[in-house]
């Protein structure tokens, strides 16, 4: 019964992907011609073939590992300025409503519309990547441990400090623990949107390397099944942090769920 | 052990600018070892009272002495169990019963021993580590108790600590709470609705009246322990403290 149930469950969620690659395949035999739309298995030579270089840009993974490190770099400056931030945020009202202008001000303008200042400032390179992808993992991560801090109960406080506890202790074992959950999301979300800053930050003019810059170094030379396989890769990135984000919320951060 | 309470009021100002007075002039002089039970209609204050005796709001007026030292804040002899437990959710039953010994610096063998004795003491011996959200309502009141003990104060402040449970495990935990009070001899506040557990439980009880709560009468409960809810005399002290209850609502 379970089993079947399952399996169903496996059936109806792979129809839909079977779906697409098998009208692609048909629609590309019929179109046939590979600058529009690549047979599947072109782009799954690309995709087999990892480390071959492409056109002289490095391959896939060497790519990937740039754009990785790019990544890291802008997510981890985000996440250092937002999460202290965003505690005293959400512990003081003070605090909150001196950045709050401010952040409500900068928060709507899109990454990619600080690409000239960034160029202006920065020049090409990873200083400006970094500042891009940071500015856009920024905010969510803000705003959830924001929200998250605020959400600490404040029985939980108060247990704490009637049993003793001064305010780093507080900050440290109730605050921080508490707000912890929230605080993943912020970062899940954060690294989400970081991954794809960097893509669009490696397209800018200037860029030699990274996911970004292949598949459209791939487009100048018309090497669409390139683009595509470029493009897979990058989903599944972004799949691989996302199920990594997913899994740590489900070991660690359960009893937010479970906790009536 | 020496606990006063002397002339305590206590107002609220509500943001329209209107105020209540939640607390008008409480004077009690708790006895070492005393089982006081405080009573009293729906928003009287008695929540406000041990908040302000467990030194987590202060009052208008009047002070708090614990062995004659003015409370302002946290007092490591007055500790607090909340209705609704409070425990830490991510945190697991030792850990919970740990807290107070971590944040006192006490070294992590003395802090795990002294846990799992109070752990004991309440009946979880099996459950150390088990998170709260695994445990029934009883069992985390009980983690509540073992987490207030280990500090080791003097004095237990409890706010209504059966009120969400349902009458059975109730009058376990009455049960309980009064072997916990005979073995480690706290003296103990209690709040509740409940005249019957008033009653079972107390040495006294002091019955409030309705806002702003002033004390109508302190009862000594003089029936021997166990008290049968059934005795006649039992019955007999019921029914006149449901009639100052009566009263009190409508003072
Ligand atoms: N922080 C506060 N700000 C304003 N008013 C308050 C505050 N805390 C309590 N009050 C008011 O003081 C009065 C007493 O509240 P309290 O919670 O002490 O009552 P209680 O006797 O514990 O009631 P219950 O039996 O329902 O728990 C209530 O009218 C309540 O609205
Ligand atoms: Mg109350």
């Amino acid at each position: 019964m379970g089993k079947s149930i399952c399996c169903k469950k496996t059936l109806i969620r792979i129809i839909l992907p079977l779906i697409i690659i098998i009208t692609w395949e048909a629609l590309a035999y019929l179109i046939n011609n590979e600058f529009i739309l690549p047979k599947i298995e072109s782009i799954l030579l690309v995709l087999l073939t990892p480390t071959a270089d492409i056109l002289g840009s490095g391959g896939l993974i060497g790519n990937a590992a740039i754009s990785i490190t790019r990544v890291l770099i802008g997510f981890l400056v985000a996440a250092l300025v937002a999460i202290p931030l965003g505690i005293m945020m959400g512990r003081r009202e003070t605090v909150h409503d001196f950045f709050d202008v401010t952040i409500q001000l900068i928060r709507p303008v899109p990454p990619l519309a600080w690409v000239p200042l960034s160029l202006a400032w920065f020049k090409i390179g990873i200083t400006s990547m970094a500042f891009l992808i940071a500015l856009g993992a920024f905010f969510p991560i803000l705003l959830n441990t924001m929200d998250g801090v605020k959400g600490v109960k404040r029985t939980w406080i108060e247990a704490a400090t009637n049993l003793g506890a001064s305010e780093w202790h507080i900050l440290k074992k109730v605050v921080l623990p508490g707000s912890a959950p929230t605080m993943w999301t912020g970062l899940r979300v954060g690294f989400g949107i970081a991954w794809m800053c960097v893509v669009a930050a490696e397209m800018l003019p200037g860029t030699n390397s990274g996911l970004g810059y292949l598949i459209m170094y791939a487009y100048n030379w018309g090497q669409v099944q390139v683009i595509i396989a470029g493009m897979v890769i990058i989903g599944l990135i972004g799949l691989i942090f996302d199920t990594f984000f997913k899994e740590v919320e489900r070991r660690k951060f359960s009893w937010r769920e479970l906790d009536r | 052990m020496n606990l006063l309470i002397e002339k305590l009021s206590r107002r609220f100002e509500s943001e329209g600018g209107e105020a209540v007075n939640a607390l008008c002039e409480i004077s009690l002089e708790v006895m070492e070892g005393e089982f006081i039970c405080i009573l009293g209609p729906s928003g009287c204050g008695k929540t406000t009272l041990l908040r302000i005796i467990a030194g987590l709001e202060e009052p208008t007026q009047g002070r708090v002495k614990m062995n004659n030292e003015e409370v302002h804040g946290p007092n490591e002899n007055l500790v607090m169990i909340f209705q609704d437990y409070s425990l830490f959710p991510w945190r697991n039953v030792t850990d919970n019963v740990e807290f107070g010994l971590e944040v006192r610096n006490i070294p992590p063998e003395k802090r795990r021993a002294k846990a799992d004795e109070y752990i004991e003491l309440v009946g979880l011996s099996s459950f150390r580590t088990n998170f709260p959200h695994e445990l029934s309502g009883g069992m985390r009141q009980r983690v509540a108790v073992a987490r207030a003990l280990a500090v080791e104060p003097a004095v237990l402040l409890m706010d209504e600590p059966f009120g969400a449970l349902d009458a059975q495990t109730r009058n376990l935990l009455q049960t309980e709470i009064l072997e916990i009070w005979n073995k480690t001899k706290k003296t103990i506040l209690f709040v509740t609705h409940s005249v019957d557990e008033a009653l079972f439980l107390a040495d006294r009880i002091i019955v409030l009246t309705a806002r702003p709560g002033r004390i109508r009468e302190i009862i000594s409960v003089d029936l021997p322990r166990p008290r049968e809810r059934t005795e006649p005399t039992f019955g007999a002290l019921r029914k006149y403290v449901l009639s100052l209850i009566d009263q009190a609502k409508k003072d």
